[in-house]
């Protein structure tokens, strides 16, 4: 078991706390006048997203997690696995409905997307900052109306839904942040 | 500590290079003023020490000795020092009187907001001085150096039980070390354990008090427990435990000053050597050589004295915020 000692300690190691994967975020050492000194850690558990503050006695040693960040293709869905390859080995890795999460909204085939694998199984899924999708259905473009006005729901073709222009037409590619699910223009 | 305060160029800029350099200078001045109306005299001792410390919280920096090879009485490493301390306490046993020093130290810490491997320390030692009459000196020292509004309610004097009680409604004298590993599991989220009863209240101490202290006035906090002694005398406080007559000083949550009355006992100062050296090992720390010189002018007589060390890069960081 690969564990790591406090004085190793920095943002973004990767530990096991109580059987789950986390990302330290902040590692501030605190030590009173002439004490015992403590490391002050601030994680972030990789599996639900929960931060919080946790203390360690300087010179504890704490499990490594094995986690790491690999930049893959998105293939396709069979319905309850979403697939996805290595593009140096071809290797294609399953990756849950819960490892997805709200990423499978922006998923397009052939898209990089970054997968964290623990211990070789996917964690979580990144997708690229911005990806183009087609509006697979939306209330008819109102002509002339290019620069204000009101917004509308258009589905696209992943299945979100995004608030565009009221310009917008069926059938359009739309460039969208994936971080705030946000239209940003046309593609 | 990440220096705005005008000791490292790296954190300075040709737009505050000047304005930091006066301010510090200022201080430094303030202080030598101080002390020479006080009649208290500048020295000035090695940084390079032939021997570590024993102190299981500190670590010192070694150097390569490189007179190792000429002297066959050279040790293969010498150690930066944690504090002028040992140095100092020379020449308070050899008739100096009151001295003080403003000088680099260097600790093996991790840095951090708080903490640099290297910093400045103003330390000073009054021949003849009860620790009440040091708190008096600080505060005046104090006075002289801070902006006024900082010191517009004067100073408040805490007791270690007076702290626990108001700000975690416990006596850390009177609980146990297992009542008080299940108090600060039920606080702060840990999972190590340990049998030392000081670990506990240092994290307690660290996580929820310190950062309370000093916010109306500076705050002295005195009456340690024994165990925490360091090298101050022990005594008895009104209900009857050992404290140890020491203070640390407060101001703003940040720890500015560390105050003794000193141990003068040779022997005394021998059995703590042993138990710093004793914690060493059961926390697989390298115990350390015990420094020979410094033990030599214990023998010869250490006067009765009181000693502060305080860190001169964060009174600058308070004076000037």
């Amino acid at each position: 078991m690969a564990t790591y000692s406090t004085n190793e300690f920095k943002n973004g190691l990767k530990l096991i706390i109580d059987g789950d994967p986390c990302n330290i975020v902040e590692n501030e050492v605190v030590k009173p006048g002439k004490g015992q000194a403590f490391n002050r850690v601030r994680l972030k558990n990789l599996k639900t997203g929960r931060a919080w503050e946790k203390t360690f006695k300087s010179g504890e040693s704490v499990e490594a997690a094995d986690v790491m960040d690999t930049d893959m293709e998105y293939l396709y869905c069979d319905g309850e696995f979403w697939y996805f390859m290595d593009p140096i080995s071809y290797e294609q890795i399953p990756a849950s409905l819960e490892a997805v999460a709200d990423a499978k909204l922006f998923l397009k085939e052939q898209d990089s997307c970054v997968v964290t694998l623990w211990n070789g199984a996917p964690l979580t899924v990144s997708p690229p900052n911005f990806v183009e999708l087609e509006v697979v259905e939306t209330d008819p473009g109102l002509k002339g109306d290019t620069a204000q006005g009101g917004t509308k729901p258009a589905t696209l073709s992943t299945g979100a839904v995004v608030r565009v222009p009221l310009f917008i037409d069926q059938g359009e590619v739309l460039k969208i942040d994936t971080r705030t699910g946000e239209y940003v223009s046309r593609a | 500590m990440i220096d705005t305060t005008g000791a490292n160029p790296a954190a300075l800029t040709a737009k505050n290079v000047k304005q930091r350099l006066g301010k510090r200078a200022k201080i430094l001045a303030a202080i030598r003023h101080y002390f020479d109306q006080q009649q208290v005299l500048e020295v000035d001792t090695p940084l390079l020490s032939d021997y570590p410390v024993t102190d299981p919280q500190l670590d010192n920096i070694k150097v390569e000795n490189p007179t190792v090879n000429y002297q066959s009485t050279s040790q293969p490493w010498l150690y930066l020092t944690t504090s002028p301390e040992y140095a100092m306490k020379q020449l308070l046993s050899l008739g100096s009187g009151s001295i003080y020093q403003i000088s680099k130290s260097f600790r093996q810490d991790a840095p951090g907001p708080k903490h640099s491997i290297e910093f400045t320390l103003l330390e000073w030692y009054r021949v003849g001085f009860k620790i009440t009459d040091l708190i008096d000196d600080v505060t005046a020292l104090l006075m002289a150096l801070m902006p006024s509004s900082l010191m517009a309610n004067g100073v408040e004097i805490l007791s270690y039980r007076e702290a626990f009680l108001r700000h975690l409604s416990i006596d850390p004298f009177s609980l146990t070390t297992k009542q008080l590993e299940d108090f600060a599991h039920q606080n702060i989220d840990c999972d190590f354990t340990d049998q030392d009863k000081d670990i506990w209240l240092d994290l307690l101490m660290s996580h929820c008090i310190e950062p309370n202290l000093g916010h109306q006035a500076p705050c002295f906090l005195i009456d340690y427990p024994a165990s925490q002694a360091a090298l101050a005398k022990i005594t008895h406080d009104e209900q009857g435990d050992l404290v140890a007559k020491r203070f640390e000083l407060y101001i703003e949550g940040i720890e500015l000053a560390n105050g003794y009355e000193e141990l003068t006992d040779h022997d005394q100062h021998i059995d703590r050597f042993e138990q710093d050296n004793q914690r060493r090992y059961e926390l697989d720390l390298p115990t350390q050589a015990v420094d020979q010189h410094f033990l030599k002018a214990l023998k010869s007589g250490l006067p009765e004295c009181a000693g502060v060390a305080l860190g001169v890069d964060r009174l600058l960081l308070l004076a000037v915020s």
